[in-house]
């Protein structure tokens, strides 16, 4: 098994950022990972956005998260040009469910439960993209 | 106010072609709208409401009431939901004619996927690069970037079931079975042979947990139906299934918090339709269920309550699908998973075998005795993100 598939890896596209999203990705170019928190019902929610899911209040912000949490579910995909890469959810410690890549782990190294951290992989063109690995 | 009773579904034709090199995609539509309104006893001059979704190109149904030439359309509606859109349209239709804004509504999908439309997989393309900030759909950003497909979206689904419930490979792949069993009697369905639970778990994987023969197949073609008034219905000289009940439900992650993928929205839409209807799961004789992979079947029999939350994978063991050996007869055409799933949308030809079955229409082989009662049910988007669960109930009169 090569280096490559003994530890996941997969190119990235340019992600697509909105002027509400801007500050996630700038933050993200300096490494650091950022939740939205709604300052009215004090929940945490994802993907970001300017108004919560929960209880539509305007007063959200930012908040940095050390981007720790356990897989929720995941599935390898087979079917790859580049080589098999993980889809799958990881559960915040903070609580919201986040899609992502899991990287630097084998196709069958993978499980529910396992804990998992962020990082920040590099894209095509675009700002580096938080995907997780074992922690 | 209710649709029950307040309309029938008097067309249904399914597109006979699964390849179509030379038929361009609204030149398909047509042709179902053709067939369909054929079916019926009806002319185009009859259509009063036009439905359709994201299939059909320009401008919801502008450019395709225009190409059929409909004159007479004084209602319309695209509303898309991906491949649960066509279930949402009879309810929709049913709605629209119970009010009095249209009385012979017609539906079409259509489409080419092996010939330059979509393919699955593209279903969620990047978006971004090139600097520009992008005014896209919201999510596209935290999620297109990670190579999510139809295939290990619903991979994910299947993870978390087998993880939570102890379905098995073994179980999911005794849907795939049935449908086989089902497909080997339509001579049109594009895969015919019988598979064994041998064979489909030891077909290649394709997104873990799911292997090839857990996926349906990718086909060209299309359907329509024709939803009509009581008044239209009693002056054809078809068999006439009735409208009793419609639930719809999207369903996404909701912010995050509490996300279950071993559910789908159906634990919503069904027992709305099920209410407005009046009847229960037991009182079901049969049930096209969608079939993009053998886990939405599962998934979706156990929302729809046809059996206890987990209990799916023991339920459709052992042919607990197949007609005339198990309990719910189900996808007797041979379903997504073997026969047709034209431009990756399953959900018309889902209500157009129901149809087939309480009409006494299906294959001998395959046509439940005493069919009087029938569920069509679907999803549309993804399981693993966001989707739209509609289900129709339906009954035959007299």
């Amino acid at each position: 098994m090569s280096e490559a598939s003994a530890h996941m890896t997969r190119p990235i596209p340019a992600p697509a950022v909105s002027i509400e999203t801007k500050p996630f990705w700038d933050a993200a170019a300096e490494g650091r990972f950022l939740i939205k928190r709604c300052t009215e019902c004090q929940k945490a929610f994802w993907y970001p956005r300017a108004m919560c899911p929960f209880c539509m209040s305007a007063e959200t912000v930012w908040e940095e998260s050390p981007g720790e949490g356990v897989i929720y579910t995941y599935s390898v995909m087979h079917r790859s040009p580049t080589g098999p890469y993980a889809i799958g959810y990881v559960t915040l410690n903070e609580g919201p469910a986040v899609l992502t890549n899991f990287v630097d782990v084998a196709p069958d190294g993978l499980a529910i439960g396992m804990k998992v951290r962020v990082k920040f992989q590099p894209t095509e063109g675009g700002p580096p993209a938080p995907v997780f690995a074992p922690a | 106010m209710s649709i029950k009773g307040k309309a029938y579904l008097m067309g249904a034709f399914e597109h006979p072609l699964r390849d179509a090199p030379t038929t361009s995609t609204p030149q398909l539509h047509a042709e179902c709208a053709r067939g369909a309104l054929i079916d019926a006893g009806l002319t185009k001059d009859d259509v009063d409401g036009y439905f359709c979704a994201g299939d059909a190109p320009g401008f919801g149904g502008l450019s395709m009431i225009d190409y059929m030439g409909l004159k007479n359309v004084r209602h319309l509606d695209s509303t898309e939901t991906g491949g649960s859109s066509y279930i949402v349209h009879v309810g929709h239709a049913a709605q629209a004619i119970a009010a009095g804004k249209c009385s012979v509504a017609l539906i079409t999908l259509a489409g080419r996927p092996r010939h330059g439309g979509r393919r699955p997989g593209a279903g969620m393309a990047a978006a971004g690069g090139g600097g520009a900030l992008s005014d896209g759909p919201p999510e596209a950003g935290f999620e297109n970037i990670y190579g999510g497909s139809t295939h290990n979206t619903y991979g994910m689904c299947a993870m978390r079931h087998m993880y939570e419930y102890g379905t098995t490979s073994e179980q999911l792949a005794w849907i795939k079975v049935a449908a086989s069993h089902h497909a080997q009697w339509n001579e049109h369905a594009f895969l015919r042979d019988v598979v064994t639970v041998e064979e489909v778990v030891s077909s290649r994987m394709i997104a873990d947990p799911l292997h090839l023969l857990d996926c349906c197949v990718v086909t060209d073609g299309g359907g329509a139906l024709i939803v009509t008034s009581p008044e239209v219905a009693r002056s054809l000289n078809r068999p006439k299934v009735r409208v009793l009940g419609a639930g719809e439900a999207p369903k996404g992650p909701r912010g995050g918090l509490d996300l279950d993928l071993t559910h789908s929205g159906a634990v919503w839409s069904g027992p709305r339709a099920f209410e407005e209807a009046g009847v229960t799961p037991a009182d079901i004789k049969y049930a096209s269920i969608y079939d993009s992979f053998t886990i939405t079947v599962l998934m979706q029999i156990e929302d729809l309550g046809f059996c206890k939350k987990g209990e799916g994978g023991k339920f459709v063991s052992d042919g607990g699908l197949i007609s005339g050996v198990g309990k719910l007869p189900f996808n007797t055409d041979g379903g997504g998973l073997c026969n047709n799933h034209p431009t990756n949308r399953g959900g018309i030809t889902k209500v157009i075998e129901a149809v087939r079955q309480l009409r006494g229409e299906a294959h001998p082989k395959v046509q439940v005795r005493n069919c009087d009662l029938a569920i069509a049910h679907g999803t549309g988007g993804s399981l693993g993100t966001r989707h739209c669960a509609a289900t129709v109930i339906m009954e035959r009169e007299g």
